[in-house]
């Protein structure tokens, strides 16, 4: 690893991932060696908080459960707390490749940008996908273009990178449920900047996606109703003062 | 017809009102969320006593039928209300949300100390 990793955390939301919470952390800690590896438990009813120390993680435990975005935010807010200057999420289904987190570190270092994205859709051959989610994916590359100003490849990645910037924002900021999209306009509201970098995606090692084909109606209205809030959220007047 | 309405509708009213009350002295709701429902109830009486304000509502509505003017004033009134829960309610659920995170770093914190300081 030739960057260097202390001013690192990575931080891994888990509810309900006692089959894969071990395996992610051991990959983290093997890729990335010295990094704090700090696990968001979401208030899990299986083996999840106990597997991920056993493996070498910290855990911070939610009192009850929170959604993905309150949990993100919980692992952003002690980051930010800590005084660290770069946070990389990964999930906790085993579906992100450890060894992408340099590649994701060294952009966020080199690029001036606040967030950067490990995409599956940016370069190589695009991640096998249910029909649906491909869609909702092409949807809302359509929707975040004009109100990004350029195009985002992949919206729903849950790999993501942020520097110190973007983690004082989102400490203040950031969406309870499906927070993927939204935070790409939340970033967009104080003109901070993203970038996407090709990564790897695997099958997820345990478990089912909790999003199921109801689910994904209620994502895809939700999703666009934070969206178009968050637009109207457009700090401009603060600005001009 | 119509008085019976009104008779129903006075009713509801009462035991509106005596429910709010009720459930204020039993401490099932807090005083600051009964004021809504006891400011609903007292207007529905009101409209429903009153034939002349009804009458007026009416008017001032533009609709013919005193009772289709009375189910809007219901159906306006309740929804002011709900959405003024709705807004409590999202404000109770970013208080939870930021009280939770506290508790959980809070706690992160005090183990990291206990491992720290095993022996004191």
């Amino acid at each position: 690893m030739a960057l260097e990793a202390g001013s690192l955390m990575v931080i891994v939301p888990a509810y309900n991932e006692a089959g894969a919470v071990g395996e992610v952390v051991r990959g983290v800690r093997e890729t990335m060696a010295g990094v704090r590896v700090l696990v968001i438990d979401d208030c899990s009813e299986d083996a999840t908080v106990s597997v991920a120390r056993h493996a070498g993680a910290e855990v911070l435990g939610l009192p009850h459960h929170l959604g993905l975005g309150g949990c993100v935010q919980a692992g952003y807010k002690l980051a930010f707390e800590l005084g660290y200057d770069y946070v990389i999420r990964v999930d906790g289904d085993g579906q992100h490749a450890p060894q992408d987190i340099p590649r994701v570190l060294d952009a966020l270092k080199t690029s001036g940008c606040q967030m950067v994205i490990g995409s599956r859709y940016a370069g190589g051959t695009p991640p096998r996908t249910s029909w649906a989610r491909g869609l909702g994916i092409r949807f809302f590359r359509l929707v975040l273009r004009p109100i990004l100003g350029r195009p985002v490849h992949d919206p729903t990645s849950g790999f993501v990178g942020v520097n110190r910037a973007a983690l004082e924002l989102f400490t203040r900021s950031f969406p309870l449920e499906y927070p993927e999209i939204e935070a790409l306009v939340v970033l967009q509201r104080k003109a901070f900047r993203f970038l996407e970098v090709s990564c790897q995606t695997r099958p997820r090692l345990a478990g089912r996606s909790t999003i199921t084909a109801l689910k994904s109606l209620y994502y895809i209205v939700h999703v666009l109703l934070g969206v178009f809030v968050n637009i109207l959220k457009y700090e401009g007047r603060r600005r001009r003062q | 017809m119509m008085d019976r309405l009104l008779m129903v509708m006075t009713g509801l009213s009462v035991a509106l009102l005596a429910l709010v009350l009720v459930s204020v002295r039993r401490a099932h709701i807090r005083v600051e969320y009964s004021v809504s429902w006891l400011v609903a109830a007292a207007v529905l009486l009101g409209l429903s006593r009153f034939h002349g304000l009804l009458a007026w509502m009416a008017a001032f509505l533009g609709v013919e039928s005193a009772p289709l003017a009375l189910l809007m004033v219901v159906f306006s009134v309740f929804l002011m209300v709900f959405f003024r829960f709705s807004v409590i309610l999202s404000h109770l659920k970013d208080h939870s949300v930021a009280l939770a995170q506290r508790v959980a770093i809070l706690e992160f914190h005090l183990r990291s100390l206990h491992e720290k300081e095993p022996d004191q």
